[in-house]
């Protein structure tokens, strides 16, 4: 009850006598997807979050200035998801009269590149502006570069490709922390500055991705892993409920997206020679989705199976079901009729342990300041298109 | 609810399988006599010709009775795309990277019956080179079905007037071929504008062929893409008419969904998503897309979880007290079997392997969920007359292989 009046009331903190008090605080993330116009960030999120299908992306037209989108994952973790127009007068204008306004507080810069494209020294020239704008204005900020469109090239030569490009960006990336550095340590010696380089080194990681086949997901599943609030906890409880109904994997995901939240495997099930099956996973079951509502016909986000079970004779066993509000689990097994059924039963009485996944919603201090912000961008977007 | 009484099937399934019996020994199709006339009559006049040249009459397409399926058309028409998407499962995206076909490309389908897929490439044209004859007996000897491609998204004048011409030369030797017309390419295209296309095709070959003096050919047109699964339907439709007694296989599902209140049943061949079978109820494109792509997750589960050897500690641990009994004794059913709940009206879906080529999928009336275990055992006795059925319609062959009670995975070939 506390915690309703708490969030009506907006200003208060959360209080801490809550029995979930242990649980981290929810917070909100500001998330910024940017790359070159065209190169695919508006589809991958509508594919994410949206449930598009990889063809019906192509009806997206050119997003303009930024788009802001808060997506609510998990039930209690909204992610402040901004993406931004890269076309190159926006660009220019979140490098200078926006810079602080869109630097500042990023939790994760989601930075896209188009494998085809043809300009590839002008598409480093801006990304070094990025990280060096990131770099000044969020420190503390997680990278992701995303290799887009990976289908466009053939399946062979698909490795080196990707490895040139990382090797290019990873060295643009140090030039880019590099001319921060000099910025900051100007006046002083330059042996100084050497000194400063391990504190201005950024967290990046690269993915090479497409949206026609998994490797979406697998990008996308790091992505928000880091931004999950309580993952420790989910782990462990996670774990002792695989242990209990004799399970060889279970796997977490979340409702809308069906991005793994968070995964267990036994030791049997480490056996499992599929590196890539949590992605795949998500892959098939989200595409799943997608065939039962064009069938149903009811809307693409809305929930469309409840249960799902599929026992291979004396290989394998598993379900797919409904689990808490947000979630959905997925549980494979040996197979026997008895342990499957007693697991069903298992899984449907651990639901209360992880009832906190689809916590209220506590609203926080900061999300009153932000309307504001949102109608600055699109007033500011209006004076750039007319100047 | 009327209750689902497995021995009303049961009974139903006896008397199909006795009346199957029963034609079995005599009954020989008008158009099987016709074909051995025809036959005989290629052979006597191809041995006046070239006495080096003589087909063995042992090679009878009777004999061998390996369907064959002919993709022809024009080049770029998408021939090879068809054959990867459908019998390769290759990706629709990655078609993009197939390389033109510079000779026939034989392919062997493995599956309920053994079908040969022969891709031809376009720039050749069989009836009309100079350079090289082909044996025409080799080509269209054995029965089967010639899919002619035509590109609905370019000039296709050529491609009708080719088309036009094959089937001439067709009719003359071997009218028993089904020429199958695939209007390609037509994703993107609105529903008007694809039944213009399919309309203006239609006229300008049955123009043509009945001021040639043909009439009833067995011309048939499907519009496909890859990108969708018209393709696939149109490969049923092409299979179905290959298939002895199919009408019996309907029967036998008929039945079973009526005795069991489903919507609608299909009989699927795994590994090409092609359904060999459908229940009488009127055909219903939603419902095959879903069962088809039903078939496919379980095809992706089975891989990931299933393809892979567990060790034998894993065994031995699920075999000791307090179960004590081997692992093939604490499942209900040694094949694969599941169902699955939609969430709008409870309408669960269910999928049962009838054997390593073959599954059943089937969409429920909402609400009967609860009901699967009466529904698994009419179930049982339907998979068990399908088993019966392919014993005795398959062709003989000595030494068939150890059936082997795993669903495939579609890439491992």
């Amino acid at each position: 009850m506390s915690e309703m009046e708490s969030g009506a009331g907006a200003a208060a903190p959360p209080p801490a006598t809550t029995p979930t008090a242990h649980l981290r605080k929810v917070k909100k993330q500001k998330v910024l997807l940017m790359g070159k116009s065209g190169s695919g960030k508006s589809s991958m999120r509508s594919i994410i979050f949206s449930n598009y299908l990889a063809r019906d992306t192509r009806r997206l037209g050119a997003t303009i200035d930024i788009d802001l989108s808060h997506v609510k994952f998990l039930g209690n973790l909204t992610l402040n998801l901004w993406d931004c127009g890269g076309q190159e007068a926006f660009m220019e204008n979140y490098l200078s009269q926006q810079r602080a306004h869109v630097f500042s507080n990023v939790g994760v810069l989601i930075y896209v590149f188009d494998i085809e494209s043809r300009d590839v020294e002008r598409d480093l020239a801006t990304y070094v502006n990025i990280i060096s704008a990131l770099v000044q204005y969020s420190r503390e900020a997680k990278l992701f570069v995303l290799i887009h469109k990976m289908d466009l090239i053939q399946p062979l030569t698909r490795e080196d490709v990707f490895d040139n490009r990382v090797a290019v960006i990873r060295r643009k990336t140090a030039e880019a922390i590099s001319i921060v550095r000099k910025l900051q340590h100007h006046p002083s010696s330059p042996a100084a500055a050497g000194q400063g380089l391990p504190d201005l080194d950024i967290d990046m990681q690269m993915f090479a991705t497409s949206i026609w086949d998994q490797s979406l997901y697998k990008a996308w599943a790091s992505i928000i892993h880091d931004l999950v609030p309580n993952l420790g906890v989910i782990e462990t409880q996670l774990a002792s409920l695989g242990v209990a109904i004799d399970a060889d994997e279970i796997l977490l995901f979340e409702r809308t997206s069906f991005l793994v939240v968070s995964k267990w495997t036994s030791k049997e099930g480490d056996r499992n020679p599929y590196g890539d099956r949590f992605e795949r996973m998500s892959n098939i079951l989200k595409s799943w989705k997608h065939t039962c509502s064009k069938f149903t016909g009811t809307p693409r986000n809305a929930e469309q199976f409840s249960d799902f079970e599929y026992k291979m004779g004396a290989n394998f066993s598993m379900f797919v079901t409904k689990f808490t509000t947000n979630t959905y689990i997925l549980v494979c097994m040996p197979p026997g009729e008895a342990r499957f059924n007693s697991a069903k039963l298992n899984v449907a009485a651990a639901r209360p342990w992880f009832k906190f996944l689809d916590g209220p919603v506590i609203a926080p201090a900061a999300q009153v300041p932000n309307v504001p912000s949102q109608q600055m961008i699109s007033t500011a977007a209006a004076e750039g298109t007319e100047a | 609810m009327s209750s689902s009484l497995p021995g009303g099937s049961n009974a139903a399934g006896e008397a199909g399988s006795a009346r199957l019996r029963g034609n079995s020994v005599k009954y020989v199709s008008p158009a099987t006599l016709r074909l051995e006339r025809v036959y005989e009559q290629n052979r006597q006049r191809l041995q006046k010709e070239d006495g080096a040249r003589v087909p063995d009459p042992a090679t009878t397409p009777q004999i061998k009775g390996k369907p064959r399926l002919l993709l022809m058309g024009q080049r770029r028409s998408g021939k090879s795309s068809i054959s990867s998407v459908v019998f390769h499962k290759l990706p629709p995206s990655e078609t993009l990277f197939l390389e033109s076909t510079a000779r026939i490309q034989k392919d062997s389908l493995n599956s309920f019956m053994d079908i040969q897929v022969w891709d031809f490439p376009g720039q050749i044209d069989i009836f009309d080179n100079p350079n090289f004859t082909f044996d025409m007996d080799a080509i269209f000897g054995e029965i089967g079905a010639l899919i002619w491609v035509i590109d609905a998204q370019d000039d296709y004048l050529e491609a009708v007037a080719r088309l036009n011409s094959t089937i001439l030369h067709l009719q003359r030797g071997y009218p028993h071929i089904n020429i199958e017309v695939f209007i390609h390419k037509v994703d993107g295209l609105s529903d008007d504008y694809k039944l213009d296309i399919q309309r203006d095709v239609t006229i300008r070959i049955q123009d043509e062929l009945s001021d040639q003096g043909v009439e009833n050919a067995p011309v048939n047109f499907h519009l496909t893409s890859i990108y969708n699964h018209s393709i696939f339907e149109a490969f049923s439709k092409v299979i179905q008419k290959l298939i002895p007694r199919l009408g019996q296989l309907e029967a036998m599902l008929t039945n079973l969904c009526r005795t069991c209140r489903f919507e609608k049943a299909y009989l699927f061949d795994v590994n090409t998503k092609i359904y060999i079978a459908t229940d009488s109820t009127p055909e219903d494109m939603a419902s095959y897309e879903i069962c088809s792509d039903y078939v496919d997750v379980i095809i992706d589960f089975t891989e990931v979880y299933g393809s892979w050897p567990r060790s034998p500690q894993w065994r031995a641990r699920l075999e000791q007290p307090p179960w004590n009994q081997s692992l093939e004794d604490q499942v209900a059913c040694e094949w694969a079997e599941s169902g699955l709940v939609l969430s709008d009206a409870q309408r669960p879906i269910m999928l049962r392997e009838v054997d390593r080529f073959l599954a059943l999928v089937a969409i429920m009336k909402e609400g009967s969920y609860d009901k699967m275990p009466q529904i698994n055992m009419n179930v049982d006795v339907v998979v068990k007359g399908l088993t019966e059925f392919f014993d005795i319609t398959k062709p003989k062959e000595g030494g068939r292989v150890q059936q082997q009670k795993i669903l495939q995975p579609g890439k491992g070939r």
